[in-house]
């Protein structure tokens, strides 16, 4: 069984963010980039896969970026994937249209030749807060697709799934064959620390560098989707404090909810 | 292509999500501006029975695609059963709520279509053809905004509550086109075997218009009593801050954060819940947010619409009987 594991660097989400006074984007400078934590839980999963199964032969962590979001391969590797491949190519590595990055990316899961059994993403990405890759991925690779997975049992002949998929207060159970795109939810695996000899170790590993000309991007496709301007989340109207002793709170509060909010 | 709008109605078993009522509200505006008219695409099986109440929310046309194939949610038999429907009615965008299926569908559906997407939109706009989304960005912390460009199909979902509903009009009819529909065997290839409620009679916080969520003042499971009543009263949803679930007062499935569940319900009753950011980001979209906190400097007080400086052991009880009282009437 081959596993690929889609690797995106985004930034940390427990750092501080800083948007630009014009709204053009983040400030960069001491940005801190990590692996995405949703895509995290996808290398996880592939890693814990080889360890519990005997029949997992390669898991490959494959990233579009810029250079610098080769530091995201290498923690996947470290984490224990065996291969990386960096779609890196200035003139599409930051698309922010991420059906167009599933293209781009299936373009190079398409150069692969021995092909892939299992393709693993996070349920979103942090950045883009979003989910598109994985859908749209299965969608240009002609394969079936479930998102949000938080359980998942693989058969031991390596040919068919039955997955456990969130929704709303309920639980899917989807079953299926193999090659299949799962996106991982939280929840189903606690993503391991690469340790610092494997994070060394994982410098010598082999990554593949694409750039736009070898996968063969259609010209025809080009982003339907253009980023306008980042802004601070729209402000909520001030908080109208209830005063009064707690019984005369609770009557205007349901006056005021259902006269004023009208959400009673 | 035309200038209409099509809405895609979530429904399971004949239930139709409240949120695609709230799009057709949101299509009919849009599609106003540029003469065309909102118009709808139900998947399912027997649901030849929602189109009256579709029609009465607005929709000018609705897209019938039923079939045994159709009877549960499947990413790429849906995905085929709404691009046949986008294909007969040719309309300029595609409207979904913002759900697990939304979201699924949506990411497929556009990169069938080769669409521009935005995912979870709260304000949606025309500029001349193009489409400008507002969505959040970076675990909700900032809002950014994307243009879906007019020379192509355009796919977005919008987030549940972003629009309030029209009226709906009894009597108000619609085109109801039937979409012949044979799956290919491609489109069959996952089935879905169940479909279990995880959450034991009680609704879900994602799914419910009003939730009440308790934080680390809850000071125990038992005490969370209170706010369980407060919530059956409503008809809502029990929610805990991460603080909460942490001290195991709830299970982590109650946990509304970036970390937990992200909720946009009409009310959000939050009882001693400071507000810590990953908490606000996970609730801040709710439209209306009331905030009981003894500490009037609590940062939850910031995005709350009502608040309460009040010990919430005393007042919610009483909150409960006033709610009894004015929903008796």
């Amino acid at each position: 069984m081959r596993i690929l594991v889609i690797a995106k660097q985004v930034p940390d989400s427990n750092a501080a963010i800083k948007v630009l006074p014009n709204g053009s984007g983040i400030d960069q400078a001491g940005l801190k980039l990590v692996l995405d934590p949703f895509d995290e839980f996808g290398v996880e999963l592939a890693v814990q896969l080889r360890e519990k199964r005997g029949d997992v032969s390669e898991i490959v962590a494959m990233t579009l970026g810029p250079e610098k979001a080769g530091e995201a391969l290498r923690v996947a590797l470290a984490m224990g994937a065996d291969a990386g491949a960096h779609i890196n190519d200035p003139s599409i590595a930051e698309t922010k249209d991420e059906v167009f990055a599933a293209y781009v990316l299936s373009q190079a899961v398409k150069k692969d030749a021995k092909g892939f059994d299992l393709i693993l993403a996070g349920k979103h990405n942090i950045d883009l807060d979003a989910g598109a890759v994985g859908p749209a991925l299965a969608e240009f690779l002609n394969l079936p697709h479930v998102g949000a997975v938080q359980g998942l049992d693989i058969a031991a002949d390596g040919k068919t799934f039955v997955a456990r998929r969130r929704i709303e207060g309920a639980e899917e159970v989807v079953e299926g064959s193999l090659p299949v795109v799962l996106t991982i939810e939280k929840g189903l695996v606690e993503a391991r620390y690469p340790s610092l000899p494997n994070l060394m170790k994982a410098k010598k590993k082999p990554v593949a560098v694409f750039s736009k000309s070898d996968l063969e991007i259609d010209g025809s496709f080009e982003s339907a989707v253009e980023f306008v301007n980042i802004m601070e989340p729209p402000p909520r109207p001030t908080c109208k404090f209830i005063e009064g002793e707690p019984p005369q709170m609770a009557k205007e509060l349901v006056r005021l909810l259902r006269e004023e909010a009208k959400v009673i | 292509m035309t200038n209409n709008i099509l809405v895609f109605i979530e429904q399971r078993n004949g239930k139709v999500l409240p949120a695609s009522f709230q799009l057709l509200y949101l299509a009919g505006q849009l599609a106003a501006k540029t003469g065309g008219q909102a118009q709808a695409c139900v998947v399912g099986h027997n649901v030849g029975g929602l189109t009256a109440t579709i029609a009465s929310y607005g929709a000018k046309a609705v897209y019938v695609v039923d079939g045994a194939d159709f009877a549960l949610y499947r990413a790429s038999a849906y995905a085929a059963a709404l691009c046949a429907a986008i294909d007969k009615a040719d309309p300029k965008a595609v409207l979904v709520p913002t759900s697990f299926m939304g979201r699924d569908l949506a990411a497929r559906v556009a990169a069938r279509k080769r669409a521009g997407l935005a995912v979870d939109c709260t304000d949606l706009t025309l500029q001349g053809a193009d489409l400008i989304a507002t969505k959040p960005m970076y675990a909700a912390k900032f809002s950014a905004r994307f243009k879906l460009r007019g020379d192509r199909f355009q796919v977005a979902t919008v987030r549940s509550n972003a629009y309030s509903a029209a009226a709906p009009q009894a009597g108000a009819t619609a085109e109801v086109i039937s979409v012949p529909m044979t799956l290919n065997d491609a489109d069959k290839r996952l089935t879905v075997k169940d479909v279990a409620g995880t959450t034991s009679g009680v609704k879900d916080v994602t799914e419910a218009d009003i939730v009440v969520s308790g934080g680390r003042s809850m000071k125990s499971a038992d005490n969370f009593k209170i706010i369980y009543d407060l919530a059956k009263v409503l008809d809502g949803a029990v929610g805990a801050s991460r603080a909460a679930c942490d001290a195991g007062y709830q299970p982590h499935s109650r946990q509304v954060g970036l970390t937990g569940k992200v909720v946009t319900p009409k009310l959000y009753i939050a009882c001693g819940i400071d507000g810590a950011i990953q908490h606000l980001a996970g609730m801040r979209g709710s439209k209306v947010i009331v905030a009981i906190n003894t500490k009037k400097e609590a940062p939850i007080y910031k995005v709350a619409t009502y608040g309460c400086v009040a010990d919430l052991f005393t007042l919610v009880p009483l909150l409960t009987e006033e709610f009894k009282k004015a929903l008796a009437h």
